[in-house]
C-alpha cells in the first residue's frame, strides 16, 4: 500500500470531520452500527456453523435450536447394565426430583431414583424435562472419517490442489519468462492470444472439454479436473508483468557466466518473482480447493469425489444426515481458514493490485 | 528482508512449498540443456512457452471451435465424427418462441426461463452488491479503529468455497432452522423459504452478496485509497459539506473503479451456478434455475445428453460474455489510464 499513515490521516479527518464539539455526528453512529452489524452477519453463520457441527442428532433436529451443543446427562443406576438418561420429574405432590428413565410407553415413562434403585415411579412424560450438560459430540468427526467415503475425498482434494498448483506454477512461470524476457518472433501475438484465452471460463466450453477429456481417457480419474485449468491465463499474465520489473543487467550477467537459459529462468527469475509466484500459488490453491461445476461433471464415481462434490452428494442424499454434513464442511473449511490467518496481506494486496480473484 | 531476521512463518511456508517445485526444476535441468545445445537461444522462448500453449490449445482454444461444431450437430453421441450435421437447428429450436417475453409461449421454456431467472438474478445482485461493496468501502476508509480487523471480517467469506457458503445458510434457512426460530420467537410463523420461489430467489441473491462483497469492497477500497488527499484538504479549507465532498470528489473519482466493479459482477453474474445449485437446486420447480445449470442439465444430467444443445446454449452465453468482456477491457482501459 502506497498511502502513508499521514495521509490515511487527513483524509479521516476530514471525512469524519464532526459538527458541533464532542458530539457524534450521525454518520459516526452509522458507522459503528454498520460494522457492528457486519461482523455478526459475516461471523455469525460460520460461528452458528461450528457450534451446530457438534450438536448430536437429536440436538440438531430440536426446535427452537440451542445455541450450544447439548447432551443429555445419563447415570449409571445399579441393577441396570446401560447408563440411563437423567430428567428433573416434577412428581404428584409438586416436588421435583432428579430421576433416571428405564424406559418409556407410550405418555408413562418408568423413572427410578438413581439413590433409591429398588422401586420404580410411573411418570407422565410431560411431567419430567431432561437433564443436559454441555458436550461437544465429536463423534460427528469422528464417524465420517471411518464410515464413508470421506477421507479418500479429503485425500482427492489435497491431490488435486497441490498436483494443480505445481502444474499450474512450472508452466505459467515458464510462459511468463518466455514472455517477458526474449525479444522474439510472434510475441506480441502470444500475448494477445493469452489475454484473449483470459476471457473464456470454463462455463462456455463444458461440452467440448468433456470430450477432449473423454477421448484422453481421463473421465473419473482426478487428472480431468487437474490439468483442464493448470494453464491459467491470469497467472501468467501476472507473471509475466511481475518479471518485466527484473533489471536485465542480471539476466546478462548470468549469460555472461555461461549460465544455460533454464539456470537462468530456475536461479535469477525464479527467486526474484517469488512474490508474484506465492500470490499465484495462493490463488490457485483457493481456485482448486474450492472448485465445484467442473469436478462435478467429470468426477462421477464416489472414490474420485472431490471434497466439494463429496459435501453435494451428501447434502442432496434423500435422508440428509445433518450432523455429519456439518462437520465436513466445517473440516473444509479449515485449511481457507488457515491460509486466510497467515497469508491475509498476500491475498487481498494480490486481489487489490491485480483486480482478479 | 536483511540476512540477520529470523525468518517468519509466512516465509517458512513458502519455503515448503518451494520445496517439490525445486525438485521438478532440477529433474528438468537436463533435457532443456540439451535442447539449448542443438536450437541455440532462439528457439529457447518457444520451447518455454511450449506447455503452456498446448495447454491452452487443447483444452480452451480446440474446444472453443469443438464448441461451436457440436453446436451445429444433433443426436446424443459425445464423439463429433458420430454426429448428424444440422445446421441451425439447435439454435431455432432455443429461438422458437411465440412471444419472448412469456417463456411459456418458446418450445424450449426452460432455456429462457433460464434467461429470465439469470436477468432477474444479475439485476438485484449486481445492484445491492455494487451498493453494499461502495458503502463497506467508504466505511472502511474511514479513521476507525481495528480497520484490518473488519476489512478481514467482510473479506473472508471471499475465501469460502460456494459449497461451503451455501451448506451454511441452507443449515440456517431450513424449516426449523435458527432464523425460523427467530421468527417464531418474534411471534411470527415460520416460512419455508425453499418451498417459496420468491424466497429462494431471494436467499439465491442475499448468499452471493454475501459471499462476494468483500472482493468488490477490496477493489473499491483500493480505488478510494488512491485519491488524491490534498483534493480533500483543499476541500476541507474551503469548508465544503461532507455530502458535496463525496458528490464531488469522491464519487467522480472512485467511478472508473465502479465501473470496473459493475462490468465485473455482471460477468460473474451471469454464470451463476455453484451457490445457487447446492442451495436451492434451482427450485422450487425452476424457480431460481439459471443459464449455467440450463446448460448443465441438459448437457450431462438429463436422461438424454443433448450436447448439441447444450453447446448452442453455451455459444449464446459465450456471446454475452463476449461483450460484456469488451466493455470491461474499455472500463479498465479507461480506469488506468486516467
Amino acid at each position: 500500500m502506497a498511502d502513508t499513515t499521514a495521509d490515511r490521516r487527513s483524509i479521516a479527518a476530514l471525512v469524519t470531520a464532526r459538527r458541533g464539539r464532542g458530539k457524534l455526528h450521525w454518520t459516526d453512529v452509522f458507522t459503528y452500527a454498520y460494522l457492528v452489524f457486519g461482523v455478526l452477519l459475516m461471523f455469525g453463520p460460520v460461528v452458528w456453523l461450528v457450534l451446530s457441527s457438534f450438536k448430536s442428532p437429536a440436538g440438531l433436529v430440536e426446535f427452537p435450536p440451542t445455541l450450544l451443543p447439548l447432551g443429555q446427562v445419563s447415570v449409571t443406576v445399579e441393577g441396570y447394565d446401560d447408563p440411563l438418561p437423567l430428567f428433573l420429574t416434577t412428581l404428584e405432590d409438586g416436588t421435583q426430583k432428579e430421576l433416571a428413565q428405564v424406559r418409556r410407553i407410550g405418555i408413562v415413562s418408568q423413572m427410578v431414583d438413581p439413590e433409591n434403585p429398588g422401586e420404580t415411579i410411573r411418570v407422565p412424560i410431560d411431567q419430567r424435562e431432561p437433564i443436559r450438560e454441555f458436550r461437544l459430540a465429536t463423534e460427528n468427526y469422528v464417524d465420517p472419517l471411518q464410515r464413508f467415503n470421506f477421507t479418500r475425498y479429503l485425500w482427492n482434494s489435497v491431490v488435486v490442489t497441490t498436483l494443480a498448483t505445481l502444474v499450474t506454477l512450472l508452466i505459467n512461470s515458464m510462459a511468463a519468462y518466455g514472455l517477458s524476457i526474449y525479444e522474439f518472433k510472434g510475441r506480441n501475438a502470444i500475448m494477445l492470444f493469452v489475454i484473449g484465452t483470459l476471457m473464456i471460463p470454463i462455463t462456455v466450453i463444458l461440452v467440448p472439454v468433456y470430450l477432449v477429456v473423454t477421448q484422453l481417457g481421463m473421465v473419473n480419474s482426478l487428472w480431468a479436473v487437474i490439468l483442464p485449468g493448470a494453464a491459467t491465463p491470469t497467472g501468467v499474465f501476472l507473471l509475466r508483468q511481475y518479471m518485466l520489473t527484473i533489471p536485465r543487467d542480471l539476466i546478462e550477467a548470468a549469460r555472461m557466466d555461461k549460465a544455460s537459459e533454464w539456470q537462468i529462468y530456475w536461479r535469477v527469475v525464479m527467486p526474484l518473482a517469488m512474490p508474484a509466484v506465492a500470490v499465484l500459488a495462493i490463488f490457485s490453491i483457493m481456485w482448486r480447493w474450492n472448485e465445484f461445476l467442473w469436478p462435478l461433471i467429470v468426477l462421477n464415481r464416489s472414490e474420485v469425489y472431490t471434497l466439494q462434490v463429496g459435501l453435494n452428494a451428501f447434502q442432496g442424499e434423500l435422508d440428509v444426515q445433518w450432523h455429519y454434513i456439518l462437520a465436513m464442511t466445517v473440516v473444509t473449511l479449515i485449511p481457507v481458514v488457515l491460509v486466510f490467518a497467515f497469508l491475509q496481506r498476500f491475498i487481498t494486496t494480490g486481489i487489490a493490485s491485480s483486480g482478479m480473484k | 528482508m536483511t540476512p540477520g531476521d529470523a525468518p517468519t512463518l509466512s516465509d517458512r511456508l513458502t519455503a515448503a512449498a518451494a520445496w517439490p517445485v525445486r525438485v521438478l526444476f532440477q529433474i528438468l535441468d537436463k533435457p532443456f540443456r540439451l535442447i539449448q545445445r542443438i536450437g541455440g537461444i532462439k528457439t529457447m522462448p518457444y520451447i518455454f512457452l511450449l506447455p503452456n500453449l498446448a495447454f491452452f490449445g487443447l483444452f480452451v482454444v480446440i474446444p472453443l471451435f469443438i464448441n461451436f461444431a457440436f453446436s451445429l450437430t444433433g443426436g446424443t453421441n459425445l464423439y463429433l465424427t458420430d454426429r448428424v450435421y444440422t445446421g441451425t437447428e439447435q439454435y431455432a429450436f432455443l429461438f422458437d418462441c411465440g412471444n419472448y417475453a412469456d417463456p411459456t409461449s418458446c418450445r424450449e421454456d426452460r432455456f429462457w426461463r433460464g434467461i429470465y431467472n439469470t436477468a432477474t438474478f444479475i439485476f438485484f445482485q449486481v445492484t445491492f452488491l455494487v451498493l453494499f461493496s461502495l458503502i463497506t468501502a467508504l466505511i472502511l476508509n474511514r479513521k476507525i479503529r481495528a480497520r484490518g480487523f473488519f476489512r478481514a471480517v467482510f473479506f473472508f467469506p471471499v475465501l469460502l468455497s460456494p459449497v461451503v457458503v451455501a451448506l451454511i445458510w441452507k443449515w440456517i434457512l431450513l424449516r426449523d432452522g435458527i432464523l425460523n426460530a427467530a421468527l417464531v420467537s418474534m411471534g411470527f410463523d415460520k416460512i419455508l423459504f425453499f418451498v417459496s420461489p420468491e424466497w429462494s430467489m431471494f436467499w439465491a441473491i442475499f448468499v452471493s452478496i454475501w459471499a462476494n462483497m468483500g472482493f468488490y469492497t477490496l477493489i473499491l477500497l483500493a480505488g478510494l485509497q488512491a485519491i488524491p488527499p490534498d483534493l480533500y484538504e483543499a476541500a476541507e479549507m474551503d469548508g465544503t459539506s461532507t455530502e458535496r465532498v463525496f458528490r464531488r470528489i469522491t464519487l467522480p473519482l472512485l467511478w472508473p473503479n465502479m465501473l470496473v466493479v459493475i462490468v465485473l459482477a455482471l460477468i460473474k453474474g451471469v454464470q451463476i451456478f455453484d451457490e445457487v445449485y447446492v442451495l436451492t437446486g434451482g427450485g422450487p420447480g425452476t424457480a431460481t434455475q439459471f443459464i449455467v445449470q440450463y446448460i448443465y442439465n441438459t448437457g450431462f444430467t438429463n436422461q438424454v445428453q443433448n450436447f448439441g444443445l447444450a453447446s448452442a446454449a453455451s455459444v449464446v452465453l459465450g456471446v454475452v460474455l463476449f461483450v460484456l468482456t469488451m466493455m470491461q477491457l474499455a472500463a479498465t482501459r479507461r480506469r488506468d489510464n486516467g
